[in-house]
């Protein structure tokens, strides 16, 4: 075996099984007497429900049965919870309306599930779904924030006064007040961050299923976090005990963000199943998608910076008003408040901080994380207005950066909202992004484009965000409804391979590789010795599940907590048959040996003596090797970074060009750099998404205008530059492996770059911010805009 | 989709038939418009009638014309050679349209069946000054497009070749939607003996494909991109919609027609 530990580039072991269409993803999963539902979702926004007519549906051919919201409330089935509470500035709780598992009363957004079609074929469900006929009374909507919250706005909810879900702060306001007060420079900025749909290649799925003779349910579901679901859909929705339901999330393809939550369609299938005895399936259309997973973003800004003569941070004022849209998603309460407000210190050394946050309800499609959550949103607000003060102080835009970074030599660092950052040099890694992108070689470029009568920039941010929270004591108290430690069981099998299972998931990370390069590494054995399990709830003992870049760094550290274990029972076993003492056995590239001597054995030959214990210490020891361990962390990890962007813009179209993109990212200790690369590409492409493309767009009655990928802009690959990317690597000082996490850099860091590039080629136009996407037809419109005045100058 | 007959015909008698016979009938030819539409319920046929083996399919070229059958495919036409020498700008329009796999199945005959407003090859069809053979008469290009998602196709009537003139110049210039990549404007420009020079624009019409008659006048003196430099498109009549206002896509009609000339 090459080398295969940490700090390889093995190729994933998964793909050949992906690539060769030998997946198996939900949708591939038929059990036997398999029915299909098939979901009636709302036309329209906000509409009374005066009746709904099932009699034709009932009566179309192959149908089993008919559902609406009534039949599912009589029988006891609870609404989709939320698993996170924050509170307002006043102490009071969130308003938390119910949100009913299909409709019932009303209808709150374009695609809220209204009824529930059950046929023997998908066909036959669709042709009598098309018969229901559901009597509605139109009502009045919103999907803008500004007029969610404007004077006599229809309400979403009628006991939420306001559309007002909660209203919360951080920081000190009245130093706040004061810094501005003796500041030199006041700064302000309004700005949006635009609404995304996640549009993971796998539409989700799920498929419910009844045990007769266990009465033991099983859910089938396109998860992040199998076990999460179990507890929210057994527990709030369905009350099934965890004994009597299983989830699966097979191999699951594409999340980011969107496959984390608790779905209605979830718990109708299983709900279903156990009523008609049958398995139900059901899988989502691509245009169902659009109005069913949750959106990402979707916030509206304002921000105000306070500075001294010489261009340091005093003080940081925002205001943001966070779509929540009709419902409250699982994690929605969390994002504009822990994981992103906490984040607005950023890289900077800003002293005073106070961030208002109003979360509002709206009649468009609820609204989670999505790749980086919150931290997007904070990085981009920040960077944005860095690069404004810099347009409107005329410091230079790096050198106001340099000026008002967290020294290397200031870890760990306590931020004035709430965050205590445990390590990071982002000199360095400004540095190594400056160089890499030919910062200095700039204007001639500049220069050469304008010669081929196109307009270039450059645009730079520097960002931290927060990875793999934690602790649980500490998130609990920030209103979290769930721990956030990671579990892992390390089974040693008697003649040496090992089954790793985690409670973490993967769709689309490459966990099958990272984790067995982790345990080769470990235990020195290759790879191929090590198989990954996660994703089951009857095989893995608990686990918190995928997001928030948080499975090498918590459910990394658990596997190495359970391989100490491991290694350490180990060393028992060997001091016994080899006659030493425990204290004089070291464990070095899969071998126990006794030290100071030639005498060692093998894993394999500890593990088969630990299940054939004929000589084995049984007095002390129990028979087997199979380990399990809880990884609680204490302190979130901050990956940090530079991203530099170059564009070139179209004067003749608006057409923005991404020429250049470098990231250098700060993850801590890398365990495949191939696998850390693609990750950080991937992140940089729905980051370029967001800047220049994506934007899902509510018409003023709240229809969704980009309700397919006809008006809905995907990237496609060849919009994407050739991306250099490189990572610097300081430690995270409080998890064994010293990783930090890298799963939605590229989300985060890239935004403000390609932006800031963008307004950088217009600097001739008088341009000082644009929103995102920017669009070609936005481009053009703000060169024509200005042309005039360039003229009269 | 929903459930429907499905029959492909071996002879253009017998599709015709097939297609006259049910007022519900839809003539399949490469699918790349009609299988989606199917997909999402929004066409429901009693029978479709699958046109791929009526012979329809081959590129023909003497020294005045190069005709076309229906049934052949974007990638034929772009790799012709006898197309790329003779009508280039439609060589290069057809590997302007969708990706490798639609250009491999879709048709330039069911795009002009289909008449869809952001279509590539209304626009050559309209400069070019083709004509459109049919199982039983021919219909010039002028006479041919008559709106948005309308032809002078009878019911059950099938395009069966289109014939166009060899052109002194030709060239088309596409601005694609951002999001669903179709034509958001395209220009086609071209100068044959039959009709001189011409200017057809497509995506940008309310109405679907359209002739710019200022533009055609200037570039008959002077086929160069500054004689339509001033040329003002009045946005009248133009579709607006998130990605694109009237006045935007006037002004991109400009910038694709210089970019046509200059390259042509």
């Amino acid at each position: 075996m090459g080398f295969e530990g940490i700090g390889a580039s093995v190729r994933r072991k998964e793909d050949h099984r992906f690539l060769s269409g030998r997946g198996s993803y939900t949708d591939d999963i038929n059990r036997p007497g398999q029915l299909y539902a098939v979901i009636r979702r709302a036309d329209r926004p906000h509409a009374k429900i005066l009746g709904i007519d099932t009699a034709a549906a009932s009566a179309a051919p192959g149908v089993s049965a008919v559902y609406t919201g009534a039949e599912l409330e009589a029988d006891g089935v609870g609404g989709v919870p939320c698993g996170w509470q924050v509170h307002s500035k006043d102490g009071s709780p969130m308003a938390e309306p119910p949100h009913p598992v299909l409709a019932i009363g009303k209808v709150r957004h374009v695609g809220d599930p209204v009824a529930v079609v059950i046929a023997a074929t998908r066909q036959q469900a669709k042709n009598a779904a098309e018969l229901l006929v559901i009597d509605y009374e139109d009502l009045p909507a919103i999907a803008a924030v500004r007029d969610a919250v404007a004077a006599g706005a229809p309400l979403v909810h009628d006991d939420v006064p306001g559309n007002v879900c909660f209203d919360w702060h951080i920081g000190d306001k009245a130093i706040v007040d004061a810094a501005f007060a003796q500041a030199a420079h006041v700064v302000e900025l309004d700005l949006t961050n635009n609404r995304l749909v996640p549009n993971a290649m796998e539409p989700r799925a799920a498929i419910g299923d009844f045990d007769r003779s266990s009465g033991e349910f099983t859910l089938y579901t396109t998860s992040q976090n199998p076990h999460v679901i179990r507890l929210l859909m057994g527990a709030f929705v369905l009350h099934i005990p965890e004994h009597k339901l299983r989830v699966v999330a097979p191999d699951v393809g594409g999340g980011f963000g969107s496959k984390i939550y608790h779905y209605a369609e979830e718990a109708i299938v299983t709900w279903a199943a156990g009523k008609l005895h049958r398995p139900v399936k059901w899988t989502c259309d691509r245009s169902e998608a659009f109005m069913s997973d949750a959106h990402g973003r979707d916030h509206s800004s304002k921000a105000a910076m306070a500075l001294d003569a010489q261009g340091k941070f005093l003080a940081l004022r925002v205001s943001t008003l966070a779509n929540m849209g009709a419902y409250l998603s699982t994690f929605a309460p969390a994002i504009p408040t822990y994981l992103s407000a906490t984040l607005l210190a950023g890289v900077y050394t800003t002293p005073a901080i106070y961030a208002e946050v109003k979360a509002v309800f709206t009649h468009t499609v609820p609204v989670d994380a999505y790749r980086g959550a919150g931290r997007p949103e904070s990085a981009y607000l920040l960077e944005r207005l860095v690069d404004v003060i810099a347009h409107d102080t005329g410091l230079d835009r790096v050198a106001i950066r340099r000026l008002n970074f967290i020294p290397r030599d200031a870890f760990p660092y306590q931020t004035p909202v709430a965050l205590n950052y445990d390590s990071g040099d982002y000199q360095a890694t400004l540095k190594s992004a400056l160089a890499a992108a030919d910062w200095d070689g700039f204007p001639a470029r500049r220069q050469a484009a304008a010669a081929r009568g196109k307009l270039r920039g450059i645009g730079i941010s520097t960002y931290v965000e927060a990875c793999g929270i934690a602790p649980s004591k500490l998130v609990g108290q920030l209103g979290a409804r769930a721990g956030l430690y990671e579990v892992a069981n390390i089974r040693v099998h008697p003649t040496g391979s090992v089954t790793v299972l985690t409670g973490t998931h993967s769709h689309g990370q490459g966990h099958e590789t990272t984790f067995a390069q982790l345990v080769s590494d470990q235990l020195g054995i290759p790879i191929d010795q090590v198989d990954v399990v996660h994703g089951d709830t009857a095989k893995i003992p608990f686990g918190m599940g995928t997001y928030g870049s948080r499975s090498l760094a918590v459910g990394g550290s658990a596997m190495v907590k359970a391989m100490d274990k491991v290694i350490a029972k180990g060393k028992k076993i060997a001091a016994h048959l080899m006659e030493a003492s425990v204290e004089d056995i070291e464990f070095k590239d899969g071998r126990f040996s006794v030290a100071g001597t030639d005498k060692s054995k093998a894993l394999a030959e500890i593990s088969l003596a630990a299940y054939v214990p004929h000589n084995y210490p049984i007095e002390e020891l129990e028979p087997g090797l199979d380990e399990t361990a809880f990884y609680d962390p204490k302190n979130f990890t901050f990956p940090g970074g530079c991203h530099i962007c170059e564009v070139e813009i179209d004067r003749d179209t608006g057409t923005v060009t991404v020429a250049n993109m470098v990231a250098v990212d700060d993850v801590g200790r890398v365990i495949n750099p191939m696998i850390v690369e693609g990750q950080v590409q991937g992140g940089l492409a729905q980051g370029i998404g967001q800047a220049l493309m994506e934007n899902a767009v509510y018409d003023s009655e709240a229809q969704l205008v980009t309700g397919s990928f006809m008006d809905y802009q995907m990237p496609r690959a060849h919009d994407f530059p050739p991306m250099i990317t490189s990572t610097e690597n300081t430690l995270c000082t409080h998890n064994p492996l010293g990783s930090k996490g890298v799963g939605e850099t590229g989300a985060i860091g890239c935004p403000p770059a390609v932006i800031n590039a963008v307004v950088d080629a217009l600097r001739d136009y008088g341009v000082r911010h644009l929103d995102m996407p920017a669009t070609p037809q936005k481009i053009w419109s703000i060169i024509q805009a200005n042309q005039p005045r360039m003229a009269a100058e | 989709m929903y459930d429907f007959n499905y029959t492909k015909p071996s002879s253009i008698p017998e599709a015709v038939q097939a297609l006259g016979a049910d007022m519900e009938a839809k003539a399949l030819a490469g699918g790349q418009t009609f299988i989606p539409v199917l997909k999402q319920r929004l066409n429901k046929p009693t029978v479709i009638v699958d046109l791929s083996e009526l012979g329809l399919r081959g590129i023909a070229a003497d020294d005045k014309t190069v005709t076309i059958g229906a049934m052949t495919t974007h990638h034929q036409i772009e790799s012709s050679p006898d197309v790329q020498r003779l009508v280039p700008g439609l060589a290069k329009m057809a590997a302007l349209i969708g990706d490798t796999q639609v250009r491999h199945r879709g048709t330039m005959g069911g795009s002009l069946a289909n008449n869809d407003p952001s279509a590539c090859y209304p626009a050559a069809v309209l400069a070019l000054g083709a004509t459109i053979h049919t199982d039983h008469r021919s219909i010039a290009a002028d006479d041919y497009f008559q709106g948005m998602f309308t032809t002078a196709l009878e019911p059950g009537e099938l395009i069966t070749a289109i014939e166009f003139p060899v052109a002194e110049k030709s060239n088309y210039e596409k601005f694609r939607n951002p999001a669903s990549r179709y034509a958001m404007v395209g220009v086609f420009v071209a100068k044959t003996a039959a009709h001189g020079v011409r200017v057809a624009i497509t995506g940008a019409g309310q109405g679907g494909v359209f002739r710019h008659t200022a533009m055609e006048e200037a570039l008959a003196k002077d086929f160069s991109p500054e004689a339509i430099t001033g040329i003002i498109t009045p946005a009248d009549g133009l579709n607006g919609d998130i990605h694109a206002s009237p006045e935007y896509r006037a002004h991109l009609i400009g910038v694709m027609a210089r970019r046509a000339v200059a390259a042509a």
